[in-house]
């Protein structure tokens, strides 16, 4: 082997290697904290329990222990008396950073709007760190959300899982190893955008064959690189094991393009990708699931799905969530049949899994709120739906849609302390988050101005102006 | 399974049931900004008050809703809404809210819409189980700035329950002087110029009004409302001024940056409708935009109403209030801003729960204001509602776990 081809070899070994860990990965760090002890609150710990006159104690940026146990001499001591504690608040349908404020065209860059197969677009790389709604949201007890493409198109794109903390780069608030999600759209929006410029998706069977139609292509791809793969382990068998034989014969098999649209379609059908599907009708929703069988995989969760009441027991039965909004209807036709007793119909079959998501920048500041009607309506219908579970609805539920259940969403050891302390029973509209933690670390005080982010283009405006 | 927390007690003569009613054991919100009356009776005669009073004997056999010590309201205005004028956003058919490509190149303050108005649409009972009595049709979309004329409107599922004055619905945002004239400068220039048109004799010298247009400019300036849709607080300045000149009564919707000038407009006397949640800055007109707009414009004299910018929705404006009241409102403000205040600056009945006032009246299961509560009882001119709407009997239609036959058969 001459030594310019070893080189080839080489380099073409380490862009395999590159390829091998994530690109634009997370540079998240906590901040500092100090060992903290919660005294006397009322918790609601996001797994169905609910602890009166409780303690908590967070350490190292985690959950030490929720109930007794022993803590650090000069650990901060909060008295929590009369107030609550929840988990950190999950917004599983944002569109923050994509969408930010000021919502100027200049700003607009939640949608590539132009092809109905846009997977290979990543959320992220529209978000926009500056956009005052994150420190808004922050304000509303929300630690953890993830932002999607919009849903003009059958396949969105890759969305992006975030921690609620203030930063100049996404990548600074990129959830540590929390797995890609995959947007996908049914109904009205792409067979209205498309349709309407007389190309491909035109009407909901359009749809459906487009998606298959992806699925197929990404089922190939799949088969390729397993190809490649086989063929590189055959060589390597035949030549012996060592390190230039292996990278001889990588060299030796032509490895298939890389296809960025394809590389995510592949990522769901592998199950590291989960699908969040935007979806009104029951019908639709019932279609896309057949769909998911027909092609291995698993939708994770339906959002939006105005209709989910109608298939209440089909959606537990398939394991698949319902992140619905408490009471919005009637702005299309598919979100005709809106009831407020969504969610709590759709949490309430075994293994349901509602969830509360406001694909809003005012609602992602107020999830309690909407968590709040629609707990009072399933109770008015006759449901029996005691604080401690609705709260799974903005926290443990959600944490599971995004597939970071192991590490927030509730509050129990080991967890990542993400916590928010409530001036009283969060369930009303008079509640407010007087402190927030993530990983430990206060990031937010309502009494506290110094403990109260401003992104920058917040800075410096209406300087002649106080109340 | 369907929990009825409230009775109404229906007791019945072999002869006679009268069309009266009592509300017995209320809480009684009166909506002036002060008085809550405890543990009173209220009976209601011919669709309306006759008497607020710890206890009406009654000698007629009536219907009762005792309250139990539950908070009773007027029933609460939704807004600014196209209830009524829309069924679907989405479907433009059966929207009709406002006008567009008209291509005459004039303004259309006498586009009314009002003569779209439809009672039977299911958006009205949806919002009516909700506590709401009455909204403001808004026109809201317009080809040159002046959306046309709207009024108020009462839900009691009539073809004419509009009350009140003219309203005519003018723009002043960023995004309308983008699209007519092409700055605020120009807008104003053309607004001003129509104002003076209303005022012309001759047609021929119109330019920018038709003879019908320059009509219903010049009635609703003497007697009617302008609804100035308008955030920035120089732009709320500059209406204030025009306000003064034109000897109009104005009314400003959005307001984001009012409080920035509270005290003119408290000076002034114009009234602001706002949507409280709107604390973030959604453009260049609302870099002021924050939670306590609501409290900081009362505090200084301002007259404050809600609206949610919804329609189909439009029960949001409850949670608004609320929002605006766990943000500094006094709670007693928060509940007159969305009982009796809207009807007193439009033109309407009064809607004071006061003896000889309309009976459009509520039972809250709680705190009126609060998102953990709900409308148990809504009384329209002294009947009370079935409690039912489209929403509520899909509910019923799918709150069953399992069915024999399709759910189709059942109709609740």
């Amino acid at each position: 082997m001459t030594s310019k081809t070893l080189t080839a070899v080489l380099l073409l070994a380490s862009a395999l290697a590159q390829a091998d860990s994530p690109p634009f990965p997370s540079t998240y760090k906590p901040l500092p904290s100090e060992p903290t002890l919660i005294r006397n609150a009322t918790i609601l710990t996001g797994d169905g329990e609910r602890l009166e006159n409780a303690d908590l104690y967070l350490e190292n940026g985690k959950v030490a222990w929720v109930g007794s146990g022993d803590y650090a001499d000069g650990s901060r001591i909060i008295d929590a008396t009369g107030r609550w504690v929840t988990p950190g608040i999950i917004d599983v349908h944002s569109h923050l950073g994509v969408y930010p404020s000021p919502d100027v065209d200049a700003h607009s860059d939640g949608n590539e709007a132009t092809a109905p197969v846009t997977a290979e677009v990543w959320s992220e790389h529209s978000v926009w760190p500056q956009d005052p709604g994150f420190g808004r949201a922050l304000a509303g007890g929300i630690t953890t959300l993830q932002i999607l493409p919009g849903s003009a198109n059958l396949f969105g794109g890759r969305s992006v899982t975030l921690k609620n903390v203030s930063a100049g780069t996404y990548q600074a608030m990129k959830f540590p190893n929390a797995p890609y999600g995959l947007k996908m759209a049914c109904g009205e929006n792409p067979k209205r955008v498309y349709g309407r410029r007389n190309s491909a998706p035109s009407t909901r069977m359009g749809n459906v064959a487009a998606y298959r139609s992806s699925w197929i292509k990404a089922q190939r791809y799949i088969e390729d690189w397993n190809d490649y793969e086989r063929k590189v382990a055959e060589h390597e068998a035949k030549a012996g094991d060592s390190e230039g034989n292996a990278a001889l014969a990588a060299a030796l098999n032509k490895p298939p393009k890389r296809d960025l649209e394809l590389e995510t379609l592949a990522g769901v059908l592998k199950g590291d990708i989960i699908v969040h599907m935007h979806c009104y009708r029951a019908d639709e929703m019932v279609t896309i699931m057949d769909m998911a069988d027909e092609f291995g995989y698993q939708v994770g969760t339906f959002h939006h799905g105005v209709e989910a009441y109608k298939i209440a027991d089909k959606l537990a039965e398939n394991g698949v969530c319902g992140a619905l909004w408490a009471d919005w209807w009637g702005f299309k036709m598919e979100a005709y049949d809106g009831i407020q007793e969504n969610i709590a119909i759709v949490d309430r079959p075994e293994g349901g899994c509602a969830i509360v998501h406001s694909d809003s920048d005012e609602g992602i500041q107020r999830l309690n709120q909407e968590a709040t009607k629609a707990m009072t309506r399933g109770r008015a219908a006759g449901l029996s739906i005691p604080e401690e579970r609705a709260i799974a609805w903005i926290t443990s539920n959600a944490a599971k849609s995004l597939g970071v259940d192991a590490y927030t969403g509730t509050v129990a050891p080991g967890m990542m302390a993400d916590v928010v302390i409530w001036n009283q029973n969060p369930f009303s509209v008079y509640a407010k988050a007087d402190q927030v933690f993530i990983d430990g670390a206060q990031v937010y005080d309502r009494l506290d101005d110094a403990l109260q982010p401003l992104s920058d283009f917040e800075l410096g405006q209406l300087l002649e102006v106080t109340p | 399974m369907k929990t009825c927390l409230l009775a109404i007690l229906l007791i019945f003569s072999t002869s006679v049931l009268s069309q009266d009613l009592l509300i017995s054991q209320a809480t009684l919100h009166v909506g002036d900004g002060s008085t809550v009356i405890e543990n009173t009776d209220i009976l209601i005669t011919d669709g309306r008050i006759a008497k607020i009073a710890p206890r009406i004997p009654t000698n007629k056999m009536i219907r009762v809703i005792n309250a139990e010590g539950r908070h009773v309201t007027p029933a609460l205005f939704a807004g600014l809404t196209a209830s009524g004028l829309t069924d679907v956003e989405a479907v433009s058919e059966s929207v009709d809210s406002g006008y567009r490509d008209l291509f005459t190149g004039l303004m259309h303050p006498e586009i009314d819409v009002r003569k779209a108005y439809n009672p039977l649409t299911s958006v009205i009972p949806v919002t009516r189980v909700e506590g709401f009595g009455y909204t403001l049709l808004a026109a809201s979309r317009s080809d040159r700035g002046v959306a046309g004329t709207g009024g108020l409107v009462r839900f009691d599922g009539g073809f004419n329950g509009f009350e009140g004055s003219d309203v005519i619905y003018i723009d002043l945002s960023g995004h309308a002087a983008d699209s007519f004239g092409g700055s605020r400068a120009a807008q104003w220039q053309l607004i001003e110029q129509a104002f003076d048109e209303s005022q012309i004799k001759d047609p021929d010298d119109m330019t920018l009004l038709s003879i019908a247009g320059a009509k219903a400019l010049a009635t609703t300036k003497s007697t009617g409302v302008f609804v100035f849709r308008v955030n920035r607080a120089a732009d709320i300045q500059r209406l204030i001024r025009f306000a003064e000149r034109q000897e109009i009564r104005a009314v400003v919707h959005g307001g984001r940056e009012a409080w920035i000038v509270a005290k003119q407009l408290a000076q002034a006397e114009i009234p602001v409708v706002l949507n409280a949640l709107d604390n973030l800055p959604a453009d260049f007109d609302s870099l002021g935009a924050r939670l306590d707009n609501a409290a900081l414009l009362h505090e200084a004299g301002v007259t404050v109403m809600f609206s949610s910018g919804e329609t189909h929705n439009a029960r949001k404006v409850r949670q608004v209030a609320g929002n605006a009241v766990a943000n500094g409102l006094p709670h007693s403000a928060g509940i007159q801003s969305m009982t009796s205040t809207p009807a007193d600056i439009f033109g309407g009945e009064s809607r004071l729960a006061a003896k000889g006032a309309i009976a459009d009246l509520v039972v809250w299961s709680g705190d009126p204001l609060d998102v953990n509560s709900i409308a148990e009882a809504v009384v329209i001119g002294g009947i009370p509602d079935t409690m039912t709407s489209r929403q509520t009997k899909l509910r019923d239609r799918y709150l069953p776990e399992s069915t024999e036959l399709p759910r189709s058969y059942i109709k609740p």
